[in-house]
């Protein structure tokens, strides 16, 4: 049993932190040990929670001390922090993530001018992404979905040249409209059902009926939350979005925060507070689909490295939207597991497009070529998510891959297990690209002094790179038990799967 | 059919917004947008707690004020909640369009082409 | 006619400024010290605050304001503000709660200083709100002003 008093504090010390480094920004070497003291304290406690959370153990948090009056007038006042096994499973990949970042941006964002201002916006993107996993009530979530989007939408624009200005631009009016189309859905929620509370919510819905409304919810939703998952009809943002930023932020937006404010809301509404009703899953698994497959096609004729990857997180998003729409016990698993790799590879692509960029200046694959030998870190990592995010056994992306496609198997959805198989065919495809065109072949001439990228860059890089490699131990008796299980228990227990 | 003025009202708005944000092509005209639709949002949770006669959740010692004639102060909070990120959002819009008129000498986003394909 | 002439709108306009500028700032002071009694509170008197900073600079021009509040004052009473607001909500933790009321809680109606912690949140969020906000005003003044100089 742990203390209820830690739940505050995934939002309290992220928060403290990018405050902090607004007041000592003066002092040298604060606002990196601020930004990477605040994320490994919140990462420290995910871990803690992970170790000490009883099997099936859901932790009900009342903010503001405000349990006693519910006793008195029978009903939830207040803002609740719920968490559960979803929640520190997703809590446990953001922290990682961002903690990892931090480190590996002490060294590269000395590119840039006013480093404190990169890691306060990067902090309060943390915590706005940490808000959204622990509350459990539906207008706080808007609120820090909004924080996390307005501290990336600044993130993006951070380079301020033509391209981060426009990205931004883009990126800002569409995920205005997607707050808008939210707050529109918990408008009517609230108008319909009198409470803001996801628990009370499910119990009204559940027990009333009033159909019509409810799907003007859900496609408000689906809309909306949609756009900040990127999935394909409404992904136009991501491709500019994601290459414009910084690397270390193109791997947080495209590692954790799509996941976090898109996938996670996606389906923590709709399993736990509607019960992932039949027409939502036919929706979520041509979505999938349909992201899937575009997505890998368009990515097959980029030349710029970061925007290909960009449209690899659509392709990849497709696959866990795929996995949760086919809501089995395996499909769940599929795509938590594949949450989870895509959080680590993912972010591991976009840090190595950051290193080939600090180490020769550009991110055309057509101007690098033979760099093996000279940045072997950077090309052996490289490789090794290359070959985790293809789906090649025995990486770990192979194994997520593959639960996703058995679980349509298992349910005789022979269309989309085939979609899946040729889209992981054509990632191969794409990144065998990659690969080609950076690190084999001969080496051009300006590009002969070329030096590996400084050694905290490169630790973050093998960290990772070595939970590509052996991700798939999560999936072993003992290790499922604590962490993936509890996930999967908490989303297919809504289904009675 | 009274009952049903807000949700007309604030849908039209609403779309006026998305109009302008979808078909304009100067940038201040399409922040414009995102604000109008913003405030066609707030404006559907006020109505939407509107009750008529009602007064403010907020007891006094000189007159005596019913629990049952207060309206539901929750929305109006909530209401203040969204303004405050509408701000924040449109003040980072302007800043923005400000950087963007350094750059290009032009509002016009047509003649924005940095990023295509 | 004194040096601050120079700079800014008419007299007559300066005139109006000086005389209700204080004016504006003590309402914004008000409805912040009463945000717990009446309508209003730390956002809408920060608000007002930072209006009357807005007022002198639009009145008098930015090297007047800027002797007042600076822009880089501004960052710093923001994040003091908000430092002050998690600080508060912190303590509570000790106490019972994330948030917790721990000086007064049940509170007397109609009273003053009755509500705990809530008037200290409210001047918290009023000192975010109005350095926030007049930070903004400030940086897109300043950057209009970047770009008159170029052409």
């Amino acid at each position: 049993m742990i203390s209820e008093n830690i739940i505050p504090l995934f939002v309290a010390i992220p928060l403290a932190g990018a405050f902090l480094t607004v007041l000592f920004k003066r002092i040298k070497g604060i606002p990196d040990t601020l930004g990477v003291m605040a994320s490994a304290g919140a990462f420290a406690l995910s871990i803690l929670f992970v170790l000490k959370m009883e099997i099936g153990q859901r932790i009900i948090y009342n903010v503001g001390n405000w349990g006693g009056f519910q006793e008195v007038l029978g009903k939830i006042v207040g803002i609740q922090l719920v968490v559960d096994g979803l929640t520190t499973f997703m809590l446990v990949t953001v922290n990682l993530i961002a903690f990892l970042v931090a480190v590996y941006s002490i060294s590269y964002m000395t590119r840039y001018t006013e480093k404190w201002q990169f890691y306060s916006l990067f902090l309060l993107m943390l915590a706005g992404m940490n808000g959204v996993l622990i509350t459990g009530d539906m207008f706080n979530l808007f609120v820090f979905v909004e924080i996390a989007s307005l501290a990336s939408y600044a993130l993006v624009a951070f380079g301020t040249e033509k391209r981060e200005l426009e990205a931004s631009f883009k990126y800002a009016v569409m995920g205005g409209i997607a707050s808008l189309l939210i707050l529109l859905g918990v408008i009517f929620l609230y108008s319909n059902t009198g409470t803001l509370n996801m628990g009370n919510m499910a119990k009204i819905l559940d027990s009333s009926e009033e159909p019509v409304l409810i799907y003007l919810v859900f496609g408000l939703f689906l809309a909306g939350f949609g756009l900040k998952a990127a999935i394909i009809p409404f992904h136009a943002w991501l491709p500019d979005a994601h290459p414009s930023a910084p690397a270390p932020i193109s791997a947080m937006l495209s590692g954790v925060l799509i996941k976090a404010l898109g996938v996670y809301t996606l389906v923590r509404v709709f399993y736990c507070v509607f019960g992932f009703p039949e027409q939502v899953s036919s929706i979520f698994m041509t979505l999938g689909a349909l992201s899937m497959i575009i997505a890998v096609l368009l990515a097959l004729k980029q030349w710029d490295m970061k925007r290909l990857l960009a449209y690899h997180s659509i392709s990849q998003i497709g696959y866990i939207i795929l996995g949760f729409g086919i809501g089995s016990h395996l499909g769940i698993m599929g795509g938590l597991l594949h949450l989870f790799n895509h959080s680590v590879f993912k972010s591991l692509l976009f840090l190595n497009a950051g290193s080939l960029e600090y180490a020769t200046g550009t991110r055309n694959l057509k101007e690098m070529g033979g760099l093996t030998k000279q940045m072997p870190v950077t090309s052996w990592t490289t490789l090794s998510a290359s070959m985790s995010i293809s789906g090649v056994p025995p990486f770990a992306g192979f194994w997520s891959k593959l639960i996703i496609i058995l679980a349509c198997i298992e349910r005789g959805l022979w269309f989309y297990a085939i979609i899946a198989v040729l889209a992981s065919i054509l990632t191969l495809a794409s990144f065998m690209k990659v690969t080609r065109y950076a690190f084999l072949g001969d080496i051009r001439k300006k590009l002969r002094n070329v030096v590996e990228v400084p050694v905290p860059m490169r630790i973050v890089m093998i960290i990772l790179a070595i939970m590509c490699i052996f991700g798939g131990v999560l999936l072993l008796p003992g290790v499922r038990q604590g962490f993936l299980d509890q996930a999967v228990e908490v989303l297919s227990g809504v289904r009675g799967v | 059919m009274n009952a049903y003025m807000p949700y007309v009202l604030c849908t039209v708005l609403f779309c006026i917004g998305i109009y302008a944000i979808l078909s304009k092509k100067n940038i201040i005209k399409i922040i414009l947008g995102v604000v109008i639709a913003e405030y066609a949002v707030n404006l559907f949770l006020v109505l939407v707690a509107y009750k008529a006669g009602g007064r403010a959740a907020i007891f006094s010692e000189t007159e005596v004020i019913y629990p049952e004639s207060m309206v539901d102060p929750l929305p109006h909070a909530l209401v203040l909640t969204s303004i405050v990120i509408g701000l924040a959002t449109t003040a980072f819009l302007i800043a923005l369009a400000i950087r963007l008129y350094g750059k290009y000498g032009t509002f016009d986003v047509t003649r924005m082409r940095e990023l295509r394909g | 006619m004194s040096k601050e002439h120079e700079h800014g709108m008419t007299v007559i306009v300066k005139t109006v400024t000086r005389l209700t500028v204080g004016l504006i700032f003590l309402y914004g002071i008000y409805i912040i010290l009463h945000g717990h009694l009446t309508p209003g509170g730390g956002f809408a008197g920060g608000v007002i605050i930072a209006l009357s900073f807005m007022n002198l600079d639009l009145a008098f021009g930015g090297s007047v304001s800027a002797k007042v509040f600076s822009k880089g004052s501004t960052g710093v009473v923001e994040a003091l503000g908000a430092v002050m607001f998690l600080a508060l909500a912190l303590i509570g933790l000790r106490y019972g709660g994330f948030f917790d009321n721990f000086l007064h809680p049940d509170g007397d109606p109609g009273q003053l200083v009755s509500a705990g912690i809530i008037p200290l949140e409210n001047i918290a969020i009023s000192l975010k709100v109005g350095a926030g906000l007049f930070g903004i005003f400030l940086t897109l003044i300043v950057l209009q002003k970047f770009e008159s100089e170029k052409k």
